[in-house]
């Protein structure tokens, strides 16, 4: 069975067309990247497959059900969570207290619980905590777990990016830019973390624009341009295709 | 831990202070001021948890004021209700007319959500001057019974009233207190940071929305139920917009998205503005420029300002101190190896 699939996926904002017709598959397991020039579509087809946007045309396929027209809230509980390429923290708040929210997707006390602390709030509250605490692990940033939000560093604010869709329980993630901001041996860092969440069992799929990363580390990379398809493979096919090389340098370029 | 038995000492200290106070003060009229005080302050807190921790302005809070106020005016006067009935039905009016008004409204955002309340709250003003019939238009309604009796207990005189509003500030107060302090605080937290995340980590923006503009216009409904029944007399300028502003003021100069600037900031100006009473108008040129500073240099307010100035010397502390032992260590480690090779 496909993991997660879109068939001819297409939208439209007003006359312009983001997002082309787009099949893709993702497989389970594995590190999908997509690429593609600036304003290729590629946030575009983050937005529609994490329900951000209703597509104009076509379909989401998750664990085959359609989840094209589901909010991105429900897509959440089903296991696909997304991160952006800028994640606004609460700055006076601690790390720790940042991520405890990710969890609260799957728990279930509402205001009554709140307002009489019940036994469901508090063993849920202490659940959520040592999710927050476990993912903090997970990410490398249990030094920083009580410092301030504000003062961390862009790459420690990628990390906990990573940590707050992790505390979601998610089968898939999907990352934007995760590199995007930070030093080269910053990078290598995030790639091996990317690779850990892979061991894990959790399937990845980014977009990225540094391509010595994407080459070394991605399983299978989609290339998009003008909102279309334009190659799919691993990174010896898209390095050698003639479609992308053009697309990336222009057409003068090929002859 | 130290910290939060003082923090708790202080609020013991308080909550004390608000009970004797009558009996330190034996005049009327500062018992007056303090009960009035008081309700502003529920109604602070239901603002605060809407635009200080879900991060949605709302400037129709003087309109969800009003229909409190004027729900229990007109089911005791017209509908000749029992009291506490009243009470009750009031609050339930103003949170039902709440979630209807959040339905729509929220549908905007930020500044739209800003003007989108301002407009309904002069539209409530408006419906509540025009509808003659029902409202007594600009003449008000006069005769509101005072509370209840409660078995023996009796709220006919500004004391006894002063401890009826106090017991329901508490509440409020405390329930505030642990919404916030609860996953679902965190979640309106959330929401207040990024509303894009918070729906990818899984929240439901709109439904927790709804939920806190309901929250938010039912503890409005209670400051103004409680006004009426405290005043007695109530017209159609306690729905007006400068009501609203004098809510946000408060909420403002005490800090927003804290839990102790609305009392802050309210007690504050009430008794500063009561001080400054000799100048009548000119008050505001007091005001004016004392609150522009505030919320230049202290966008969060006393409270917040409080918090953040606490909250670096505590980091700068736990770094020092951190230094001190990485020195420490590495003296260690030199007297070691100085010690290995002698």
């Amino acid at each position: 069975m496909v993991f997660l699939e879109t068939k001819n996926l297409t939208k439209k904002f007003g006359g312009n067309t983001a997002v082309n017709n787009v099949d893709f598959t993702i497989e389970k397991g594995k590190i999908n990247a997509i690429i593609g020039p600036n304003g290729a579509g590629k946030s575009t087809f983050f937005n529609l497959v994490s329900g951000f946007h209703p597509p104009t045309s076509g379909q989401v396929i998750f664990k085959g059900k359609d989840i094209t027209k589901l909010p991105s809230n429900k897509i959440a509980e089903l296991g696909v969570a997304r991160t952006f390429q800028t994640t606004n923290l609460f700055d006076q708040a601690t790390v720790l207290d940042n991520v405890i929210v990710g969890h609260r997707l799957r728990t279930k006390s509402n205001l009554f619980d709140a307002i009489f602390r019940t036994k469901r709030l508090k063993q849920e509250e202490k659940q959520c905590r040592d999710k927050a605490i476990e993912v903090l692990d997970f990410v490398g940033l249990t030094d920083v777990a009580y410092k301030l939000a504000g003062s961390l560093s862009q790459e420690e604010k990628k990390r906990v990016a990573f940590a707050l869709g992790l505390a979601t329980d998610p089968e898939i993630i999907f990352l934007d830019e995760p590199a995007a901001g930070v030093n080269p041996d910053e990078t290598d860092g995030l790639a091996e973390l990317m690779e850990k969440m892979v061991e894990r069992g959790i399937t990845v799929c980014l977009i990225e624009h540094k391509m010595s990363m994407i080459m070394k580390l991605a399983d299978k990379i989609m290339v998009l341009s003008y909102g279309e398809k334009i190659a799919e493979g691993t990174p010896e096919e898209i390095q050698n295709n003639e479609a992308v090389i053009k697309a990336y340098l222009g057409g003068s370029a090929i002859a | 831990m130290a910290g939060l038995l003082k923090q708790r000492n202080i609020i013991a200290v308080l909550i004390v202070f608000a009970i004797v106070f009558p009996f330190i003060t034996n005049n009327n009229y500062f018992i007056h001021i303090m009960t009035l005080a008081f309700i502003w302050i529920i109604g602070v807190y239901g603002l605060n948890l809407l635009a200080g921790y879900t991060g949605y302005l709302s400037l129709a809070h003087a309109g969800f004021f009003a229909i409190g106020a004027y729900s229990l005016a007109l089911l005791t006067t017209k509908a000749q209700m029992n009291y506490w009935l009243a009470f009750v039905l009031a609050l339930i009016i103003t949170s039902v007319l709440g979630m209807i008004i959040g339905l729509i409204s929220l549908r905007t955002k930020e500044h739209f959500f800003a003007i989108y309340t301002l407009c309904v709250g002069y539209i409530i003003y408006l419906v509540i001057d025009k509808w003659d019939s029902l409202t007594g238009g600009v003449r008000g309604l006069i005769g509101i019974p005072a509370p209840g009796n409660i078995g023996p207990i009796e709220f006919n005189t500004p004391i006894s009233n002063y401890y009826l509003v106090l017991f329901f500030l508490l509440i409020t107060v405390l329930v505030v207190y642990r919404i916030v302090h609860s996953l679902t605080g965190r979640t309106y937290i959330a929401i207040r940071n990024s509303e894009d995340l918070a729906q990818t980590i899984g929240i439901n923006t709109m439904k927790n929305k709804l939920m806190v503009f309901v929250i938010s216009t039912f503890f409005a409904g209670l400051a103004g139920a409680l006004y009426a029944s405290f005043i007695r007399f109530i017209g159609p300028d306690i729905g007006y917009i400068t009501i609203t502003f004098d809510l946000l003021t408060y909420l403002i100069v005490g800090g927003i998205g804290t839990l102790s600037g609305p009392v802050i900031g309210t007690i504050l100006i009430v008794w500063v503005s009561q001080q400054l009473q000799f100048l009548q108008d000119y008050r505001m040129m007091i005001f004016g420029p004392i609150l522009t500073l505030l919320v230049i240099f202290y966008p969060r307010g006393i409270s917040g300002g409080f918090i953040d100035w606490r909250a670096k010397r505590k980091e700068k502390k736990q770094n020092q101190l951190n230094l001190e032992n990485q020195q420490m260590l590495s003296a260690q480690e030199t007297s070691a190896a100085s010690n290995k090779n002698g």
